[in-house]
Parts: C-alpha cells; structure tokens; sequence
C-alpha cells in the first residue's frame, strides 16, 4: 500500500494571540475513517479547515498524497475538488433548487456535460433518500434532509477524502440518525473520511481510529475500543467522563 | 365570541370612532381656515383652476412620456455602471488596486455633489467643447449626468447587499472548488442583488421624480412643458397638474417599495 493519503507534520495555527494547533502530526490512511473528538475549543474544526487549506497554517506541512498544500503560494483550486468538505451549519446556497446547489460545481469546475452530469446526480439524491426534494429549495427541507443534500454536494465532486465539521450538531435530536446512515454508507465505499464529532456511539461503533484533541494538541489516538474503554491519559478519561455521564 | 375577542372588537371599535372623528375635525378646519386666509381668492385662481387643469393635463400627460423614456433608458446604464463599481470596490487583485481607487473617487465624487449641479456642469459643460451633432444633445449629457449620480448611490447599496452575504457561504463556494469570479457570479451577488432589491426600489422613485432636472438644459420635458404652460396662461395651476402626474408614479412605487420591504423583513426574522 503507497503512502498515507494526508499527512499532517508540526501544524501550528494562531488567531491572532490564542494558539489553536499547538503542532500537530497526523497521518490519515487510504480509505481510513477517522474521529475527531474533543471538548469545543480544543482545535477539531481548525484542524479540519487546514486541511484543506481554507485556514492556511503558520507552520508546518499538510501533505496530500505527499504534495504540501499548506507550502505558501499553493494553487489550492484543484486540490479543493479532491477534498470535499461539509459544515456544520450545511451553507447550502439558499437561492438554488437542491438539485442546482449539487450541479453547480460540476458545471462550473469539472465543465461536466449536462447529459452525464444529471443522471448521475439524480442518482445520488435517490441513493440518500431525495429523490422526491430535487426541485425544492434547501429552506423547504428539515435540518437533517439539508445536510444530506450537502453531503451529496460535496460527493458530486467525486472527492477522494471528505472532511464532516461537526455536522450533526445544528441537528434536532431525531434528525441525527439520518445523516449518520449517509456516513455509514460512505464508508463502505473506501472514502477516506476525517470526522469531527460530538456522537460518541458513533465514533465507536465506525471509527478506524479515533484521535482525542485538548488545547490545540492530540492527546491521545488509537482505536475506538481503546480510546473509549482504556484510554491511557488521565485528561482523556476526564474529558470523556463529562460525556459519557 | 370569547370573553377576550368582545374586549379587543370594542376596543377596535373605539379607535375606529376617535380616528374617524379626529380627522373629521381636521379636514373641517382646513376647509373652514384656509379660504379665510386674505390671499386664498387669489392662490385659488393661480393654482387651482378647474379649467386649466383640464386643458393642459393631456399635453402635460404626454410630455411626462419623456420623463418616462429617459427614466427608462437610464435604469439599465445605472445598474450596470452601478454594479461595476461594486465589484471593482471589493476587489483585492493588486493588478486591479486602480480600479478600487477609481470605485472610491467615483463613489465619493458623484455621491457629493447634488444632481442640479452635476446636471448643470455635465449638461452645459461638456457640448460646450463643441461637439458635433448629436453629440451634443442634451439628452445625452443630461443622462450621463443621471447615471454618474445614481449609480454612484447603486453602486454603495449593491456593495452593502455583497458585504451582508455571510462569508460561510463564500466559503462553501471555495471548497466545492469554484474560482473567485464563478463564486461572486453564481454564489454571492444572486443573493446579495435579491436582498437590496426595496432599498434600490426607493432609489428608482428618486430617480424618477429627478428626471425632472434635466428640464434646465433643454428638454421639454413635464416639468418644462407646465413652465411653457404658466408663462402662456398666466397661471401656476400647470404646476399642480405636473405634481399630479408625478404623484400617480411615485405613489404606487413607493407602496410597493414599502411592500417589498416589509416582505424581506418578515422574510428574515
């Protein structure tokens, strides 16, 4: 097997005078599935937004497939079409149909012909349940439906890694389960997949490896079963003793 | 009905009672006070002559088509002027840095000075050089002297419209991978024109009512055909016909504007 698909090497990111990634080094697997966890404020969403260089970092290397993206002066617009990404507070585009906020991109960027292009985008709406919402506007669908529909935004662009910036919670509780099965399925196609998360169950049951965050460094990594049945640190047990509680 | 709708019927039926007797009284006194007034003979005979109105109102109605047709032909060149500007203010290409410095000077420049001058300056000033015909129309200049001015004031409400797009969205654009441009063009100013739609509404009612001035540099426009009228008849109610005709457009416009505006209002809270 080549090389790890992203690397991260000494990453350090300030705002200003607070330091959010005090160095951090990271590889993440092909086809590899992996959770971020952490207490809000520990660096999870920065991380995620280095990595594909919509936060530059001060220091340090982000390699994808061993080109560093992070070196300053990077044409970073064809490596966005590799990386998708989707946030927490789904940023659909609110004066396109769904079906237009999914084609966008790859009319624009891939010059994707619109008879290629339209079945197979149908096809990922009926694959996430939506086949029935593609001519509504994201402010006619529930949290959860808009969400998916972002996934399905940013899977359009055929990315080989997805980034998930907390993206299930902004959701009602009973929305949840819906935008986790869409992960679910992702996985068991072989997308590399980095997760910042708050749903411990989650993690557990699907991650292939599970990275704990506290004050802008990785305290602890390992598999789920590890981390969450005998993590080794102590601030690793206190931080998932106040959620597990 | 219940107990609480009785309240609130009688309640309405109250204020109803007080508003209605309350502008009773005003009208009454307007009506009473005002002929009393030792002028209102006079003021009545040089504003308000029945006859006159009928008169010139058709040949005032038509001369307002020409204030129609200029407002209608400066619209397109004052968004398009306008949104040019826009676009060039928020550039950060430093190749570009002129054309930002040139959006400021623009903005700052046809915003300061009040449309009479500038239409007395644009409109006297450049045929002056001696151009040839028709170059040196009136309706040319007096046009280009509109749409420095009012694209100057588009220009600020379009750039306020592209600020106001959180920049989440600007965001989501860039890392579907879309380029700048593709992202201010599909993305980004969509949104943002949406949303200053009632504000650039109040700017097309302005606009409207300042087609006007461009009666001083030659056209006979409405307000130019009543000056005809007063000096032909001896009389000012030409004045209040032109005032009519105005009041026809701009009412309704302004309604609507007001319209829209509520609209988007409850639209976002």
């Amino acid at each position: 097997m080549p090389g790890p698909r992203l690397s991260l090497r000494g990453v350090t990111k300030s705002f200003d005078d607070v330091a959010v990634l005090k160095g951090i080094d990271l590889d993440v697997g092909r086809g590899e599935m992996l959770c971020l966890i952490g207490a809000s404020g520990s660096g999870k969403s920065t991380l995620l937004r280095c990595m594909n260089g919509l936060e530059p970092v001060d220091d340090g290397q982000v390699l994808l497939d061993g080109i560093d993206i992070a070196e300053p002066g990077f044409d970073l617009g064809p490596i966005r079409q590799q990386i998708g990404i989707v946030f927490q507070s789904f940023n659909l585009f609110p004066h396109m149909t769904n079906f237009d906020n999914v084609c966008l991109a790859p009319r624009r960027v891939l010059r994707e012909r619109e008879d290629s292009l339209r079945p197979r985008v149908e096809a990922l709406f009926e694959r996430f349940g939506l086949g029935a919402h593609m001519r509504k506007y994201p402010d006619q669908l529930s949290g959860g439906q808009q969400q998916r529909v972002a996934v399905i935004r940013a899977l359009a662009m055929k990315p080989q890694t997805m980034l998930f910036d907390e993206i299930t919670s902004a959701l009602d509780p009973e929305l949840v389960g819906e935008v986790l099965d869409v992960l679910r399925k992702l996985r068991d196609e072989g997308i590399t997949m980095v997760l910042a998360t708050h749903e411990m169950g989650f993690a557990r049951e699907l991650a292939d490896r599970v990275c704990f965050m506290d004050q802008g460094v990785i305290a602890e990594e390992g598999p789920p079963d590890m981390i969450f049945s005998a993590p080794e640190k102590e601030r690793t047990r206190k931080f998932l003793a106040s959620i597990l509680r | 009905m219940t107990r609480r709708a009785a309240y609130e019927a009688r309640q309405r039926r109250r204020a109803n009672l007080i508003a209605g007797g309350s502008t009773v009284a005003v009208l009454l006194l307007v009506i009473v006070l005002v002929p009393l007034a030792p002028g209102w003979e006079a003021v009545r005979a040089s504003f308000f002559d029945g006859e006159i109105f009928l008169r010139t109102f058709p040949d005032l109605a038509r001369a307002f088509l020409l204030d129609v047709a200029i407002f209608a032909w400066s619209v397109p060149m004052i968004f398009a002027m306008g949104l040019a500007i826009a676009l060039a203010r928020g550039t950060n290409n430093p190749a570009l840095f002129p054309l930002r410095i040139f959006g400021a000077v623009y903005v700052d420049l046809f915003r300061g000075i009040p449309v009479v001058l500038l239409v007395y300056l644009v409109g006297f000033g450049i045929p002056g050089l001696g151009l040839p015909r028709p170059w040196n129309s009136p309706y040319i200049w007096g046009t280009v002297a509109l749409v420095l001015t009012y694209s100057a004031y588009v220009a600020e409400v379009l750039r306020s419209g592209i600020e106001s797009i959180h920049a989440s969205q600007r965001n989501a654009a860039i890392c579907l991978g879309l380029s700048e441009r593709d992202t201010m063009r599909y993305v980004i100013l969509p949104q943002a024109i949406r949303r200053v739609v009632p504000a650039n509404m109040n700017m097309l009612v302005a606009l409207q009512k300042d087609v006007a001035l461009l009666s001083f540099i030659g056209p006979v426009e409405i307000l130019r055909q009543a000056g005809i009228f007063k000096s032909l008849l001896a009389n000012f109610t030409p004045y209040v016909v032109a005032a009519v005709i105005f009041l026809c457009v701009t009412v309704p416009a302004t309604r609507y504007a007001d319209y829209l505006m509520n609209k988007d209002r409850n639209a976002r809270s």
